[in-house]
């Protein structure tokens, strides 16, 4: 069953267009990823699916429901959890999900139960009674994340979930969130760090410029649009540009980074190799697996993160 | 038609349980020192009452009404008091205290993530502001009655006005609030709100003015709210009265539109 399908979606603002027509469905059960870089048109399209932002032209339906119309009767059926926490500050850990509940008009006494079982889950319990100011950046977002599932909801939106988190807190974000999939819940994300769009989607979508420019799971993508292994050589040199000449020839596709060049190659080793034969001799030399990250830098030409 | 209809009205049953939920929400932060606050509101107008309306009263002496009647000063002060305190009451938790919600705590852009709409948040904010000022003009009254200024009677009746003149500043500070772009321009309505305080038929009545000025006056929303409160303490309530009701609320379903439109414009872009 599609629960989010979009046709031609846009979002304009005064004198720019954040996303520029994109179709998009994601079916029940799905963890579907928004990947792209900071003002691709992620965080605009996760507002409109949350119905706190007008599309500006195109169809846009979530729950078989039209936004425009039915706002808080899909509200009531989502979870929000926003790139920046907006915590009530006023209130101790639990008042935020027994409140938080209560404007979904959950009864008091499940509101509190509820917020005890997710309490657990996010791990919070021992800090229940604590104010949200003093807690850690890692503990407000697990909290944020357990007050999007307050309602119960079928589809919980992620906007960026782990951005700002070190990496420990990352991990343990990632676990939950990997839980909540394996309980069937639909999971919507977006994310500039393809590790997370790898670890967590089963389906992803590649945005730029407020366009779609890939679409497929992250092994497809990866197949497609990358090689198996990529080589990662560092020149003590002002500029990598000059060691791109000598290159040629070796794998399949090469890209020069300002701090590193990129050669794209099936196997590793004889790309190694060959690099040794023509008497280049690189500060470091890294063989690693494709990523995201190799998919995006080829459909864009720019990294992810900058 | 039913089907038409019933839907309508169900949701409009919700939309006021939703606007609970978010009263709800506020009872929730009470912290005890909020007692502190509500003792501060409370003394205002109390010495306002004292100092001018006892005070200076003793040197003034009796006032004539408009209609003949003459009145101690104190009783002519203190109905003109309990409308202002409604007023700063209901405009100080709805322009500082909602600006800062919305803009500095952004309460409302979680709120907006759940059924809530704008206009319910609205609504549910308001009526929890006029619960503050209720209960001041309820202590007010209660010291008014003691003093002898009105009838325990009357004072229920004045209770009903002075909430209804909370409600209508309430509307009007939240829709001002969210034209709002700093904390300084807030300064500008504390300016009106001084002013309205001083000549609105507080401490002089409005004939003492020029006709030109009296006019102006005359239009003002506290001046309705006085003239309407100090004809119910006094017992002498007409038809110019129903006028200020009607004008009251005008001010707060307008005020409320206002603020439920400008709320959706500026957090569901």
């Amino acid at each position: 069953m599609t629960l989010i399908h979009a046709r031609g979606l846009v979002k304009r603002f005064e004198g720019f267009t954040a996303v520029d027509g994109i179709d998009v469905d994601v079916q029940r059960g799905e963890a579907f990823g928004f990947l792209g870089p900071n003002g691709a048109g992620k965080s605009s399209t996760m507002r409109m699916i949350g119905c706190v932002s007008p599309p500006t032209d195109g169809v846009l339906r979530i729950l078989d429901m039209d936004p425009r119309r039915d706002g808080p009767a899909i509200r009531a059926r989502l979870g929000v959890c926003p790139q920046l926490d907006n915590l009530d500050l006023e209130l101790t850990v639990r008042e935020n999900l027994t409140t938080y509940a209560r404007f979904f008009g959950i009864p008091r006494k499940v509101a509190r139960a509820r917020a005890d079982e997710l309490l657990d889950f996010v791990q919070l319990t021992e800090r229940a009674d604590s104010k949200v100011e003093p807690l850690s950046g890692g503990m407000k977002r697990r909290l944020t994340i357990a007050r999007a599932l307050v309602n119960e909801p079928e589809i919980v939106l992620l906007d960026e979930p782990t951005t700002g988190l070190d990496p420990q807190a990352r991990h343990l974000v990632w676990e939950r969130l990997f839980r909540l999939k394996q309980q069937g819940v639909t999971l919507v994300l977006t994310t500039h760090y393809m590790d997370e769009a790898e670890q967590l989607c089963d389906r992803l979508v590649v945005m730029d410029g407020g366009r779609i420019v890939a679409e497929g799971s992250p092994r497809t993508l990866i197949e497609q649009y990358s090689t198996r292994e990529v080589v990662e050589l560092r020149f003590n040199a002002e500029s990598q540009e000059v060691f791109a000449g000598k290159l040629t020839g070796v794998g399949r596709r090469l890209e020069v980074l300002p701090d590193r060049i990129l050669l794209y190659v099936d196997d590793g080793d004889d790309a190694v190799a060959e690099v040794q034969r023509r008497a280049l001799s690189p500060a470091s030399v890294l063989v690693r697996r494709s990523s995201l990250e190799d998919v995006f830098l080829h459909l864009t030409g720019r990294t992810l993160v900058d | 038609m039913l089907t038409l209809v019933l839907p309508r009205l169900i949701s409009f049953e919700g939309a006021g349980r939703r606007s609970a939920s978010v009263v709800e929400r506020n009872v929730t932060t009470l912290q005890p020192s909020y007692w502190l606050v509500m003792a501060s509101g409370f003394l205002e107008p109390i010495l306002y009452l004292f100092s001018i309306g006892v005070g200076v009263g003793a040197l003034v002496g009796d006032l004539t009404l408009p209609d003949g009647r003459v009145i101690g000063y104190a009783a002519f002060v203190a109905p003109a008091m309990l409308a202002s305190s409604a007023m700063s009451g209901a405009l100080s938790e709805t322009t500082f205290n909602f600006f800062g919600k919305m803009k500095f705590m952004k309460l409302y852009d979680g709120m907006l993530a759940t059924p809530l709409r704008p206009i319910e948040i609205a609504l549910g904010e308001l009526a929890w502001a006029m619960m503050r000022g209720n209960i001041y003009a309820a202590a007010f009254l209660v010291v008014m009655v003691a003093m002898g200024l009105t009838t325990p009677g009357l004072a229920v009746g004045a209770f009903g006005a002075a909430v209804l003149v909370g409600f209508a500043f309430g509307g009007v500070g939240m829709a001002l609030s969210t034209f709002m772009r700093s904390w300084q321009e807030f300064d500008l309505v504390a300016s009106a709100q001084f002013a309205l305080f001083l000549f609105s038929g507080t401490f002089v009545p409005a004939q003492a003015y020029p006709p030109v000025l009296r006019w102006v006056v005359e239009v003002t929303p506290l001046y309705r709210s006085v003239d309407l409160i100090r004809a119910v303490t006094t017992g002498e309530v007409g038809w110019l009265q129903a006028l200020d009701v009607l004008y009251l609320l005008v001010l707060f379903a307008l005020g409320l539109a206002v603020a439920g439109r400008r709320m959706g414009k500026l957090l569901c872009r």
